[in-house]
């Protein structure tokens, strides 16, 4: 079997991020809570890889810091999404055209509706600002993703000959969904997890950008770069180290994600061999 | 002088042997049909033709089209002669046509290219050809999208795409495979008549040898890659020099024999059932026209009894099917089954399905995939009250799959190790697992090869002397239908026309509907030295 290079590429990346995020649960250069203020602006040097921040904190301490935050925020969110959003496609698949599949698919329309980010400052600002809360916002957004990617790839499996045949075999259509259809367009969604976890990352990066993600002291991507904003003549590096780490995490998973697709799809690899 | 000469053609596609030395040729105004079973390498001479091989074929020897060998000419040269020189129909009219453009578009796009022509000087050259192809102006404007046309229309608007600029060669990739008997007679004919007409070669081929004696004036038989025999269709036909050739037209022309049967116990009762489907509205508010699938249709099947159900696409076959089998309701009528209802109050009655079992026509869209042969075959073990044991488990797969032919062993693999035939039988040991009382057989045989068919049919005959086995054979296929069944229904738009004996049916057809049916299907020559009886 083949794999592509844009797969090890993106396989690369993610995985570099994770063993960094990994990493700072067991060790960090310096301990991001502690502020040594006349430390502060360093270009990176020996001591600090990376340079420090306008507060002295150590910049390659808080990307790895900020890394777990991300992926934890990240994956949190896909899993919400995923959790509901396939069953919910699922079941609107197994009722097609019934009044309870429209419902389902209008729902998601209207969720599709609003601009994901408004609504997310929306929930932050009613329930507060914390991690959970952008967890959440991120995640009701990713279950329209997945319900409608689940029930058009489930619809076209429903019309195949062996569905007929499990259903002439008496199994309920919530049996031949978990046996039948779900392992059937599970490489589907496996790829389109690893994009939404790359949006998700982006999210809250953008959310923390503007205040409404994880809160100080926990270390965040978008908040670094915000920090960073009024300083970036003066010290450039402190902007530079956050936003790179957004760049290349989120350019790997979704090279990752399409590596995963050519890998997966035997149809798609077979016309690019 | 030929239009067309194909010099010990060889090619491989990595690694794989696909064609070993071919050598064909084809005259002006001449047909050739090459066949054989799937696998041969007919389309892939067909694609070298028209120099549309696959980007990693190797090719050797020679295609000489009208002077120019196609296998070195570069793709400019390749790309003036395509549709001037030579034209190519396809066997799926559903998805030959660009479904966003409209028909008149199509036609005149070739001409358009080729010819250098204004846009309405190519659109009246594209009318004219599509009024040669049958389809008139004021029925078929140049306007109408491929959605509003039928398959034997949308193929007539391929043909008219290929034949637009006159072509000195016409390659017809199973041209009607996809098409009803009736429709497939009609453009059979038109494709005779535009070859006698534009003195044009036609290099066709197809599977049906029945199509083949009918239309070709040579005929070609290939197998694994290489021809086997050729030769003009009359001296062919009465003399077949290679056993590959008379195993060929046999197993066309198989027939198998029924053990005798007493049937008069009804098995499953159809009385009036009407089955419509709400069409879409036209516009938001509009009304919705209602479509009748299956029009007050009754009839009885025996314990015992083979009976066959014959009619063209669109006739009400799968809706009535579906029906039979409690996958949907019924507006009115009634489905009983030893006098149970299929259908009770909104369920389908699980009693009554556990004596029904269906096969289906495609033996590659049949399975998951992603089980193995056991799980596949024992999914109709979940209609039982209780699971059998595990020791049972395996002693009735292994039973099941020994009575189709296969080994015990089989069990363990997955399905697409297996080829299309057997799938068929594994298709057939998953509907016997159960000792259903009933076997639908949807298109069972249609999509596999004359040798395979003939062996499925077979092993259907063999089941039927094992046990008392009754079904339901739907079927386009007339000759497979008669040697299959004992009784026969003819259903046209809903509605069943013709009932009785299967062997007076074909003979002496009353209903029009059938006798058009029987009128079209082309008809294998009787032949010397095939045994009709076995």
């Amino acid at each position: 079997m083949k794999i592509n290079s844009s797969l090890i590429v993106g396989l690369g990346l993610s995985l570099f991020f994770l063993s960094a995020a990994i990493l700072s649960f067991l060790w960090t250069p310096y301990d991001i809570e502690v502020l040594d203020i006349p430390e502060k602006l360093r270009s990176p040097n020996l001591l600090h890889l990376l340079g420090t921040d306008h507060l002295g904190r150590d910049i390659l301490s808080m990307i790895l810091m900020g890394a777990r935050t991300s992926i934890a925020v990240a994956m949190l969110a896909v899993g919400i999404g995923m959790g509901l959003g396939v069953p919910l496609g699922l079941w609107a698949a197994a009722q097609r055209g019934t009044w309870l599949d429209e419902l389902i698919i209008r729902g998601n329309d209207i969720i599709f509706a609003f601009p994901s980010l408004i609504i997310a400052i929306l929930i932050t600002a009613v329930f507060g600002s914390s991690a959970v809360n952008a967890i959440l916002a991120i995640g009701i957004f990713n279950v329209p993703v997945f319900a409608r990617l689940t029930r058009g790839a489930a619809l076209s499996i429903w019309n195949r000959d062996f569905i007929l045949a499990a259903r002439v075999s008496g199994k309920s259509s919530l049996l031949i969904s978990a046996e039948h259809i779900l392992p059937n367009i599970m490489n589907l969604m496996i790829v389109q997890g690893t994009i939404q976890f790359s949006l998700g990352i982006l999210a809250e990066a953008a959310l923390s950008y503007i205040g409404l993600g994880a809160q100080p002291p926990t270390a965040s991507w978008g908040r670094m770069l915000a920090d960073a904003q009024t300083l970036v003549s003066i010290a450039p590096h402190v902007a530079i180290a956050p936003g790179m780490a957004i760049i290349l995490f989120v350019l790997g998973l979704n090279l990752m994600g399409d590596g995963l697709r050519d890998f997966l799809d035997p149809r798609i690899r077979v016309d690019r061999a | 002088m030929s239009l067309l000469d194909i010099e010990n053609l060889s090619m491989s596609i990595g690694g794989t042997k696909i064609l070993a030395g071919i050598s064909l040729n084809v005259a002006p105004g001449e047909i050739v049909a090459i066949t054989g079973e799937s696998g041969a390498g007919k389309s892939m001479v067909a694609l070298s033709t028209m120099g549309l091989l696959p980007d990693r074929a190797r090719v050797t020897g020679r295609v000489i089209l009208d002077g120019v060998n196609i296998l070195t000419a570069p793709e400019a040269t390749l790309c003036r002669q395509r549709g001037r020189v030579m034209g190519m129909v396809f066997q799926e009219p559903m998805t030959a046509l660009n479904p966003v453009q409209t028909i008149g578009d199509q036609v005149a796009e070739t001409i358009y290219i080729h010819k250098r022509l204004s846009k309405s000087a190519a659109l009246d050259q594209a009318r004219d050809m599509l009024n040669r192809v049958g389809l008139p102006e004021d029925l078929f404007p140049m306007n109408l999208y491929p959605h509003q046309l039928s398959g034997g229309q949308r193929q007539r608007v391929a043909i008219a795409t290929a034949i637009a600029l006159r072509p000195r060669l016409l390659i017809a990739d199973e041209p009607t495979t996809a098409l009803d008997v009736t429709t497939q007679a009609l453009i059979l004919d038109l494709l005779k008549n535009l070859t006698a007409e534009f003195g044009m070669g036609l290099l066709m081929i197809t599977h049906d040898l029945a199509v083949v004696a009918d239309m070709a004036d040579r005929i070609i038989v290939m197998k694994h890659g290489s021809v086997v025999e050729t030769g003009r269709t009359q001296t062919l036909l009465q003399d077949m020099q290679h056993p590959y050739t008379r195993a060929l037209f046999a197993a066309s022309a198989h027939r198998v024999r029924l053990p005798e049967i007493s049937a008069s116990v009804a098995l499953l009762k159809v009385q009036n059932v009407t089955r419509t489907y709400r069409g879409p509205r036209n516009g938001l508010f509009g009304k919705r026209t209602n479509i009748c699938a299956v029009n007050e249709v009754s009839f009885t099947i025996h314990r015992g009894e083979r009976l066959g159900l014959v009619g063209e696409s669109g006739c009400g076959k799968s809706t009535l099917t579906r029906a039979l089998l409690g996958l949907e309701p019924v507006q009115s009528g009634s489905i009983t089954f030893d006098g149970q209802p299929v259908w009770t109050d909104r369920h389908p009655n699980l009693d009554v399905r556990r004596q029904m079992q269906v096969v289906f026509q495609d033996p590659y869209g049949s399975f998951n995939p992603r089980h193995k042969v056991a799980r596949l075959i024992t999914e109709p073990f979940y209609l039982l009250p209780s699971q059998p044991s595990n020791d049972e488990r395996t002693a009735k797969i292994a039973a099941a799959l020994s009575d189709v032919g296969l080994k015990p062993t089989d069990a363990t693999k997955y399905i697409h190790e297996f080829s299309g035939g057997q799938r068929q039988r594994i298709a057939i040991a998953r509907a016997l697992i159960n000792d259903p009382a009933l076997i639908i057989f949807d298109e069972a045989v249609s999509a596999l090869d004359v040798s395979i068919r003939a062996q499925v049919l077979d092993l259907i005959a063999d089941l039927c002397r094992k046990r008392p086995l009754s079904y339901l054979f739907i079927s386009h296929d007339l000759s497979v239908v008669r040697t299959i069944t004992d009784r026969v229904l003819v259903m046209q738009h809903g509605k069943i026309v013709e009932e009785g004996p299967t062997e007076d049916v074909l003979t002496t057809p009353r209903h029009s509907y059938t006798q058009r049916l029987i009128a079209a299907a082309p008809q294998l020559p009787y032949m010397r030295g095939t045994s009709h009886a076995q």
